[in-house]
């Protein structure tokens, strides 16, 4: 009998990949790279949509997530980020999130069978990520009309749904919802993924991953750290945590309260700092290194892992660093 | 039990968790539509920055939750819900904390789960409509984030006793933890608070019975909370402030005791317990802890004692008959105590040089007191209508006076007319007139100047003559419409005996209602610009109606007989100084328009009740515009609206048109109207409803609409194998006559308020913290007609029903026949086109009568009762008494009176006559909540507004011959104190507004009902999508 997550995370911090972006920029992919044979002659540009690579540069994503699980990750994120039909409205490719989805997930199922293959007692996991679509249902995006959406709960609902159900298809062991800086649209992807549940009356485990902006201490829809756990935790999730944004010093008092205040598993996974002025990430594998270390040392973690600027590189330091220490245990709370 | 208790955490921007510690959080309650009438105002006229105050006053003043309730039924709920917590989420300061989300309607509630990023809360959820409907709910609950509050509520009612509470509490904590999963610290349970000490032996456990529920429910059911609205319990002594705030504070302190955690309390209705002196608080304690048999008694003697200062009538009326002459003629005002007016203006009369002085200083002194503080909102309407009396007591009084002191030798109605002649004396007028020839063809040089600006209509379109013979004077120039003379002065005037005759003739013609205007012919030769300008100035100043405020022409519109709404507004106009002219009910546009051109008004206001006339506002519209009238226009009445307004009568007519929703603001309106930036307000006017048309015009929100072929098809599908139709007891028609005294528990008193313009429901609008006073007071005043209407039947109540068998055929009608089948009528219904979320039926009233196909008979009632024969006879005497306040008061008691006799008659048919529902036994509560089965429908109401099938049930029930209750041209019954409707007896049937319909059912409609297109347009036009 295999090995199940909530199983590994008991005994062991448990290391989530870095970046995916990050590595795919070193390709240099062109239009054509992007475009593939199949969409030579789509008739929009396709450059950027780093999630269509999936189908039209597969190896390279294979090649990604091999490397970060031979660095030493126990979790890869499928490379999905904006496999939603309000995320792929931008490149006119609603119509492929399904595919999308489905495929990303088995590629990474894939290659994450050939790890654990090797070595059983180190089962590997595939994360599906679901980012936050480029839309705020609790914001208007037009300041002389606050009262404006131009996403609802329900559009959101629906969107996820269908991302939901293709990642379990293709054989997502869990769902990453991830980088949520408007907890609304947070909550219509749980919903979302309780009524697939229920649908299917099978359970998945669930990470929820949220963004501090700045120095506020408070996501971009404007709650602070506990008001974001509170509305979060209706559904009972395997981890909470926050990534992307800041680096791993800024991030870590955000991180201390949510501690405190939850008996979920605790996840982060930050920035190789800030971007410098050419939007680059310098921070070295070992300057994180140090700073995880202090993570560790408070006992504040369950999941480690990297965001933006993160390479396999930083993901080694710090699964070396990780295993020498005890996973979070959640304090009692009332 | 503490220590392990959960913490029931929220979240807004910023969390609020509450511990087993944590001090009682109060919930703020003023964004609640039927709590606070601001509120509701603020929501239906679109003022969302203000509605926001509100919500933000709360905030800072230390609410920890705010409750939104937006359940009205004007208001589209869903969508208030929706866009009102949008534009909070938009506000930091408002969104910190977390959001109760408050309605009767799960669609509401679910609106605004869909908009919150916080956990928040629902108001409320029940066992109420059943177990399975409870499970759902509560899922999709715990599926958005969200806490609940359960209503101790369950399909047999509402828990009132200890026994009921836990029966409840416990089988809805066991529904919702077993089967549901929802977090038990998520439940907070509302267990009824109910008021104590009302006299019943039955309330006398209420409050206990409150603290044991509560002390039960913490004890027993883990992690639970408990919340409620606190000032119900002292509902019994409203209007005694103190005693009520002791017995909140006393209540609070036993609720937390036993473990309250939240609740709706107003902390301005609230003493700190140990501020409450030691002998009431012992009163108060007796009576929540039912600690005595006596308690309620006791503290009903103590509390008139406490009531102390207020309670001394006869001090506090010789403390303000000390007051001088003006002061005590204010007071009346503002009281609207009539006791001493006529003493009083007595007094000011014998101290003012003339009579007339009386009214223009010393009462309009006061009533602009009056003014003030109801456009500043420390008034309301019922104690302006009082205040409105006392000042038609005072005129009426000092009137003889007036007439009595010599008048200046006027013509009989001389200047109210245009017609120049007319205002000559025409004992002189031979030798004036020949004297005016010669002046107008010798004129000096200066006239001559002027006359070249002012000949023609020159200036602005002001037309004016020249050397006209007014009484027994000339003056060189007149502007009659305006009333504006202008005298150029030679050098001759400035003789003493010239200036004092100037004097005299000034003062004459002022008094004739002229305003006189003198120039030199030094001004006019060297500075004739400014002289213009000061004419002009003068012609546009505001204008001068008896009152001196202005002339307003008021009438309800053809074919609707409703004029309570009008009467209100007339009042309140007259008190503001508006001479009214108010032309009654079902006015033609013609006499409106001939009726505007004689008297020469300012504004024309016109109101309506029914569907129909809108389109008669329309066209009144279309009439001025073409016969060329500038006078603005106010629309009123239930029907109206700005939307309308703006979109249908303003393009029709060039002048100002406004909507004025309310006889508050019609004052306001009026005088903006009137007054010397009028120019300006119009344009704003014209510009914001433009806007607002534009707006509206593009919003129509995408709408999609079926045709009626596929609406048809998505019909309401009832499942008729479950359905047994009753064979009603009784066949055919019937009168039926009863004493009032049997309605009066069926009447239901909220809309009674509404007509006063007081906004709450019934009962707790008497102890509403804005207007609980004023309601208590017309209450009372009601509750003294009501019994002088049972005592002396001065009302009769009088009714029609009929019983028939019927089948849906074709879709959408309804076939009526006699006990031998033959046909009698054919009921139309109209038919739901919009587009409707998957599964929901396009619906029909017709939907819920068996289809004749099945081969099975089904029944259809109809009815119209009325109890407004003498109403309109009665408002006439006190109306001659000058008492507005109690002639609106009949025709609004009476309409009430209408209303419960065709819920008793309702009752009766459904239990008796028909005999459907022989089992059923409700309270008034039930009745006004409709939770009875079947429903009766209204022509002209949302799910049938067509008014043409009124005539049909004229016919069907012969309503004409048999009870007296006509139709007017635009299908109002007449006496206006009437109710029709259909009875529908299928237990699935409900009242469900049609919505717009397309062109296509019209036409087909039109056939149905053989008539033209046109017409059936015409009548159908208000639901038609544009």
């Amino acid at each position: 009998m295999a090995i199940t997550i909530q199983e590994a995370i008991k005994k062991n911090i448990l290391i989530l990949d870095g970046a995916m972006g990050t590595m795919l920029q070193r390709y240099n992919f062109s239009e054509e790279d992007f475009r593939g044979e199949r969409f030579k002659d789509f008739p929009h540009p396709l450059k950027g949509n780093n999630d269509l690579l999936s189908i039209t540069q597969p190896q390279a994503i294979r090649d990604v997530h091999a490397a970060y699980y031979e660095a030493g990750a126990d979790i890869v994120e499928t490379n999905t980020f904006s496999g939603t039909t309000i995320g792929m409205a931008d490149y006119f490719l609603e119509d492929l999130v399904y595919e999308l989805n489905y495929e990303s997930a088995k590629l990474a199922r894939e290659v994450a069978n050939e790890f654990t293959a090797k070595n059983p007692d180190k089962p590997r996991f595939v994360a599906g990520s679901i980012g936050p679509t480029n839309r705020t249902a609790s914001m208007s995006p037009d300041v002389n009309d606050p009262g404006y959406r131009a996403v609802t709960f329900d559009d959101l609902r629906i969107a996820y749904k269908q991302q939901v159900e293709a990642l379990m298809d293709g054989g997502s062991d869990l769902l990453l919802v991830e980088t949520i800086f408007d907890t609304l649209n947070a909550k219509a992807a749980l919903f979302a993924i309780e009524e697939v549940k229920e649908e299917r009356n099978i359970d998945i485990p669930i990470m929820v991953s949220g963004t501090i902006t700045d120095a506020s201490g408070r996501t971009l829809s404007g709650q602070t750290v506990e008001a974001f756990l509170i509305s979060v935790s209706h559904i009972p999730l395997l981890s909470v945590g926050f990534n992307c944004a800041l680096g791993a010093d800024l991030l870590k008092p955000y991180l201390k309260t949510l501690s405190q205040h939850t008996q979920f598993n605790i996840s982060a996974h930050p920035n190789a700092g800030l971007p410098n002025a050419f939007g680059q990430y310098d921070e070295t594998p070992e300057e994180m290194q140090v700073l995880i270390k202090e993570y560790l040392d408070d006992n504040l973690i369950n999941i480690i892992g990297g965001c933006c600027g993160t390479t396999p590189d930083h993901i080694r330091l710090i699964a070396e660093i990780a295993k020498d220490y005890k996973p979070r245990v959640a304090p009692v709370l009332a | 039990m503490a220590e392990n208790r959960r913490d029931l955490v929220l979240a807004g921007l910023e969390p609020l968790i509450i511990t087993p510690t944590s001090v009682f959080v109060n919930i703020g309650e003023r964004t609640n539509v039927t709590g606070s009438r601001k509120f509701l105002r603020l929501i239906k006229e679109e003022k969302y920055d203000e509605a926001l105050d509100i919500a933000r006053q709360q905030v800072e003043g230390g609410a920890q939750i705010i409750d939104i309730n937006m359940d009205e039924g004007m208001l589209d709920g869903v969508q208030a819900m929706t866009k009102f917590l949008n534009l909070i989420a938009s506000e930091p300061d408002i969104s910190r904390v977390p959001i109760m989300i408050d309605s009767s309607k799960w669609e509401i509630i679910e609106a605004g789960l869909k908009v919150v990023q916080g956990k928040s809360v629902v108001n409320s959820i029940s066992l109420k409509e059943g177990e399975e409907a409870f499970i759902h709910h509560a899922k999709l609950i715990k599926r958005y984030g969200a806490a609940a509050i359960i209503m101790a509520f369950d399909e047999v009612g509402q828990a009132d006793n200890f026994e009921r509470r836990v029966e409840i509490c416990q089988r809805s904590y066991d529904i919702l933890v077993d089967k549901v999963g929802f977090p038990p610290q998520d439940i907070i349970f509302d267990l009824n608070i109910f008021p104590v000490a009302t006299g019943m032996e039955e309330h006398r456990l209420n409050a206990l019975d409150f603290f044991r529920g509560t002390k039960w429910v913490r004890e027993n059911l883990p992690h639970a909370h408990i919340s409620g609205g606190v000032s119900n319990v002292s509902f019994s002594f409203r209007g005694n402030d103190h005693v009520r705030e002791a017995m909140h504070s006393v209540f609070l302190y036993h609720a937390i005791q036993n473990g309250m955690t939240m609740g709706i309390v107003n902390p301005e209705m609230l003493s700190i317990y140990d501020d409450i002196p030691k002998d009431l608080l012992e009163h108060v304690e007796d009576v929540i802890l039912n600690r005595r048999d006596d308690a309620t008694e006791r503290l009903l003697d103590f509390a008139e004692n406490v009531k102390g200062e207020v309670k001394s009538d006869e001090k506090a009326i010789q403390e303000w008959r000390l007051g001088t002459v003006q002061e005590r003629i204010t007071h009346s005002l503002v009281k609207g105590i009539d006791a001493f007016i006529e003493i009083d203006v007595e007094e000011a009369r014998l101290a003012a040089v003339k009579p007339i002085e009386v009214i223009e200083i010393n009462l309009m002194t006061g009533m602009n007191v009056v003014g003030d503080l109801f456009g500043s909102g420390k008034m309301f309407l019922p104690q302006v209508v009082k205040s409105a009396r006392v000042m038609k007591k005072a005129v009426a009084y000092l009137l003889p006076f007036i007439d009595a002191q010599k008048r200046p030798p006027a013509p009989e109605g001389g200047v109210k007319t245009s017609q120049h002649w007319e205002t000559a004396n025409p004992i002189n007028y031979g030798l004036l007139k020949q004297f005016s020839l010669d002046m107008r063809n010798k004129p000096t040089e200066t006239e001559k100047i002027l006359w070249d600006q002012l000949s023609g209509k020159q200036l602005e379109g002001y037309k004016f003559r020249r050397q006209h013979i007014i009484g027994d004077y000339i003056a060189d120039f007149v502007c009659l419409k305006e009333r504006i003379i202008i005298e150029v002065d030679g050098l001759i005037h400035q003789l003493p005996e010239n200036v004092a005759s100037d004097l005299e003739r000034t003062k004459w013609l002022n008094e004739q209602g002229f305003q006189v205007l003198r120039f030199t012919n030094t001004e006019v030769l060297t500075g004739l610009e400014k002289v213009l300008a000061t004419i002009k100035d003068a012609l546009e100043a505001p204008p001068s109606g008896a009152g001196g405020a202005g002339k307003i022409l008021i009438a309800t519109v053809k074919g609707d007989v409703h004029d309570i709404g009008k009467n209100i507004v007339s009042v309140v106009l007259a008190c503001n100084n508006y001479e009214i002219v108010d032309l009654g009910v079902m006015v033609p546009p013609e006499k409106i328009i001939a009726a505007a051109i004689e008297h020469n008004v300012d504004i024309i206001g016109l109101s309506g009740l029914i569907t129909p006339s809108l389109d008669e506002m329309v066209y009144l519209a279309k009439e001025l515009d073409k016969q060329g009238i500038k006078i603005p226009i106010m629309i009123g009445g239930a029907t109206t609206s700005r939307a309308h307004t703006a979109v249908k009568i303003a393009p029709q007519y060039r002048e100002t048109v406004i909507h004025v929703n309310d006889a508050s603001r019609a004052v306001t309106v009026a005088g903006k109207l009137l007054d010397h930036n009028r120019k300006i307000y119009a344009s704003d006017i014209r510009a914001e409803y433009d806007a607002f048309r534009e707006t509206f015009l593009n919003r129509s929100r995408d709408k999609n609409f079926l045709t009626i072929e596929q609406a048809r098809k998505n019909k309401l599908q009832l499942d008729w194998d479950e359905y047994t139709p009753t064979k009603p007891k009784f066949i055919g028609k019937q009168i039926i006559e009863v004493d009032l005294d049997v309605l009066v528990p069926y009447i239901d008193w909220t809309p009674f308020f509404r007509t006063w313009e007081l906004f709450g429901k019934y009962p707790a609008i008497l102890t509403d913290e804005v207007v609980g006073e004023q309601a208590t007071s017309v209450f009372a005043d009601a509750q003294a007609m009501l019994k002088v209407i049972l005592a002396e039947k001065k009302l009769s109540a009088k009714g029609i029903y009929g019983i028939f068998p019927a089948n849906q055929i074709d879709d959408d009608d309804i076939e009526l026949r006699d006990e031998n089948g033959k046909v009698l009528e054919k009921f139309l219904t109209l038919r739901q086109q919009s587009q409707k979320t998957k599964g929901a039926p396009n619906i029909a009233l017709s939907d819920f009568i068996l289809p004749k196909d099945s081969g099975i008979t089904d029944y259809i009632g109809a009815f119209c009762v009325t109890t407004g024969f003498g109403v309109d006879e009665w408002a006439a005497e006190f109306e001659k008494d000058l008492d507005d306040y109690n002639s609106i008061m009949v025709k609004a008691l009476a309409d009430r009176f209408a209303e419960a006799f065709a819920e008793y008659l309702h009752e009766k048919v459904r239990q008796e006559f028909w005999g459907y529902d022989a089992e059923e036994s409700l309270s008034t509560e039930d009745l006004i909540e409709e939770n009875y089965k079947g429903i009766r429908p209204a022509p002209g109401y949302p799910a049938c507004p067509d008014h043409l099938e009124k005539p049909t049930i004229w016919k069907l029930l012969n309503v004409a011959d048999e009870i007296g209750v006509t139709l007017t041209e635009s299908m109002a019954m007449w006496p206006a104190s009437s109710v029709s409707g259909y009875y529908f007896g299928n237990p699935k049937s409900k009242y469900f507004g049609l919505g717009k319909i397309k062109e296509d059912q019209v036409v087909d409609y039109a056939k149905r009902r053989n008539v033209s297109t046109e017409y059936a347009s015409k009548w159908l036009n208000p639901n038609i999508a544009d």
